[in-house]
């Protein structure tokens, strides 16, 4: 029997999210993965960087490690290397992740480091009270992009398979349960694992953009994603616009570790 | 027998850096490549293998300083070698390692700068981003090696230091010591005590990862020992979680602080030459010093009464001790190769009672020992 408790850190409580966010889905999914596959709280270390999503770290009954903005992956690839046998699960946002830590991720895909690494990516920064990321959508209005964003944002999904990851998948938090196999799917791959989850963000992003309640929200997300399988069978002019979902991506390929030692043997 | 353990052995800064680390447990080293600092990463990463450590070239200064930081978490000693602009990368992770109380250790060869400065060349200018480089108040440890010798020592100390007390220690050699090569006698050097972080004995449901021991510094577990806990760089209670709660963010930074304070006894080194009776002392570091030295006896020849006061730890700054040195002399000199950052620090423990004289290079060339020989005969000392 799962139960949620059991995982989380009761007297941190109450959490620091702000109501509607859908950061909280991302964690729900992430403990059920590894309920099932009975993993123990002591062979798991979460790592984390700064901002919302990063604060997960905290709640969580783990060895955990909140670390500096950006720089969680560098962080857990010595972890990893340190204590092989341990799960390393990287928790990090779409600023932390793909802006200043940019440089990490590449090159935690491209060693292929045995680590699992969750994007949330909810295209802004809410820590600091609502700033354009990386990943803000063309036109979407933030305090620093008041009449509409205006720079391309990255697919974090197809970054990551360039620079080398073995598995790269992408969930959505209308779909928790489908998001809990994808991290069970990611936690399995030997080697480095990414995961971009879209995310919503009710208190700055839809409240700037007008996108309604936190429910609206997270209806929206549906309209904007095509499963991955069910994308092969569809014409292009359906798939314009949206974002696949699902595993995008998976080629494994020997683990950062393996490879180490093989190198120095 | 192989060269590890010769007796005596021709030994190059950067390589005897390298080799201390090995023998005071070190296992694991992530670094950037960066001039003059290289051969210790082209060593470690022949050392580390066979010893079972790993190696790990990063792709910046920032990441390489976090997976040390990542390692010693995980209960493997860890070091990184950068210099000058790499050293500047990684303050943000000297911060965080200090508030988060993780041992690792830092060697700065320093080179002329400032930004990206005379990148082969030897300066002294880091002294002060050592103490204050990242932002907010934290302890601070440099110790700083004037000979190959010296660098192994040091480096054995740094590791201890480090392991002690749960904070980042910093070796900053020059690139004058990080080149040059010198006959080092390992008999002593090679028995060097080699200190390990002290871990929790209580089951792992009672342990508060950040309650102080006697000694004001918290016993550590390794991640994945059955002791689970919070690590962050935000202000945190003794459970590691983030508090904003003004009494137990200011208990906890002035313990910090004070934790070299009161470890102050076994930490802070200083090497006196002719002191006694000197008339003139001069306060000289890293390869300064031996230029000092040889200068202080060449004016012992011509009569003058001339000493040298060496401080081996930079940071804690050795005040008393070279307040006590100084006491009897008329005259203090600072030689260092930049504008004069320990003068300050030296005329702030002086005091106004008299002006602190310098002969100071921030050229990319070493102070050699007739400067400091026309600086202690009160000359103008023209460099050239």
């Amino acid at each position: 029997m799962f139960d949620f408790r059991e995982y989380l850190r009761m007297e941190m409580f109450p959490h620091m999210l702000c109501p509607g966010c859908g950061h909280g889905i991302v964690l729900g999914a992430l403990l059920r993965a590894i309920h099932s596959l009975k993993l123990t709280k002591d062979e798991i270390v979460v790592v984390s960087g700064i901002g919302c999503s990063s604060r997960l770290a905290g709640y969580v009954d783990f060895n955990t490690l909140h670390t500096t903005h950006g720089r969680p992956l560098a962080f857990a690839t010595g972890i990893k290397l340190a204590r092989p046998e341990l799960t390393v699960i990287v928790i990090t946002g779409d600023g932390d992740g793909l802006s200043i830590g940019g440089n990490h991720l590449i090159h935690a895909a491209r060693r292929n480091v045995g680590l699992t690494c969750l994007l949330l990516n909810n295209q802004i920064y809410g820590m600091t009270g609502g700033q354009f990321a990386p990943t803000t959508q063309i036109g979407r209005v933030s305090t620093t992009s008041p009449k509409g964003q205006y720079e391309t944002p990255f697919d974090s999904c197809k970054l990551a398979e360039a620079a080398g990851a073995s598995f790269v998948a992408r969930g959505i938090t209308y779909e928790p349960s489908a998001l809990e196999k994808l991290i069970v799917a990611g936690i399995e791959n030997k080697g480095f694992s990414f995961l971009e989850v879209v995310s919503d963000c009710p208190e700055f992003f839809g409240r700037f953009n007008k996108l309604g309640n936190p429910a609206d929200q997270i209806l929206m997300q549906k309209q904007n994603v095509v499963d991955v399988e069910a994308a092969a069978a569809l014409p292009a002019e359906r798939l314009r616009g949206k974002m696949l979902t699902g595993i995008l991506h998976h080629e494994p390929r020997p683990e950062y570790g393996a490879v180490y030692a093989e190198s120095v043997a | 027998m192989g060269a590890a353990t010769k007796t005596v052995q021709l030994l190059q800064g950067n390589a005897a850096c390298a080799r201390a680390a090995l023998a005071a447990g070190c296992r694991f080293y992530a670094g950037y490549p960066i001039s003059p600092s290289s051969e210790i990463a082209e060593v470690m990463v022949r050392l580390l293998p066979p010893a079972g450590g790993k190696f790990i070239q990063m792709e910046d200064e920032i990441a390489s300083l976090g997976a040390v930081i990542g390692a010693s978490l995980a209960g493997v000693k860890g070091m990184t070698a950068t210099s000058g602009p790499g050293f500047s990368l990684m303050q943000e992770h000297i911060g965080y390692a200090c508030y988060a109380e993780v041992p690792c250790v830092i060697v700065n060869v320093m080179r002329g700068g400032p930004s990206t400065g005379l990148p082969t060349l030897p300066a002294q200018g880091d002294v002060m981003q050592a103490r204050w480089g990242t932002h907010g108040d934290h302890p601070a440890i440099a110790l700083c090696p004037s000979t190959p010798a010296e660098v192994y020592e040091l480096t054995v100390l740094a590791f201890n230091l480090s392991e002690r007390l749960r904070t980042p220690v910093i070796l900053l050699m020059d690139e004058v010591v990080a080149h040059m090569y010198e006959k080092v006698d390992m008999r002593r050097l090679a028995n060097l005590p080699v200190e390990n972080r002290a871990r929790p004995t209580c089951a792992p449901g009672r342990h508060a990862a950040f309650t102080p021991g006697e000694d004001g510094v918290p016993v550590m577990a390794p991640f994945g020992d059955g002791y689970r806990y919070h690590v962050t760089g935000l202000a945190h209670d003794d459970r590691g979680y983030p508090t904003q709660d003004p009494k137990l963010v200011a208990a906890t930074n002035r313990r910090l602080q004070e934790k070299t304070e009161r470890n102050r006894d076994g930490l802070v080194r200083y090497e006196l030459l002719d002191t006694q009776d000197a008339e003139v002392i001069v306060f000289a570091y890293g390869i300064v010093a031996a230029a000092a030295r040889r200068a202080v006896r060449e004016a012992r020849k011509q009569g003058i009464r001339a000493g040298l006061f060496r401080p081996i730890t930079l940071w804690p700054f050795p005040g008393e001790e070279l307040a006590a040195a100084c006491a009897g002399a008329a005259r203090v000199v600072v030689a260092e190769m930049n504008l004069g950052q320990m003068t300050g620090e030296v005329q702030r423990v002086i005091g106004r009672s008299k002006d602190v004289e310098t002969c100071l290079k921030a050229d990319g060339e070493a102070i050699s020992p007739e400067e400091i020989l026309l600086a202690i005969a009160g000359k103008e000392v023209r460099h050239v």
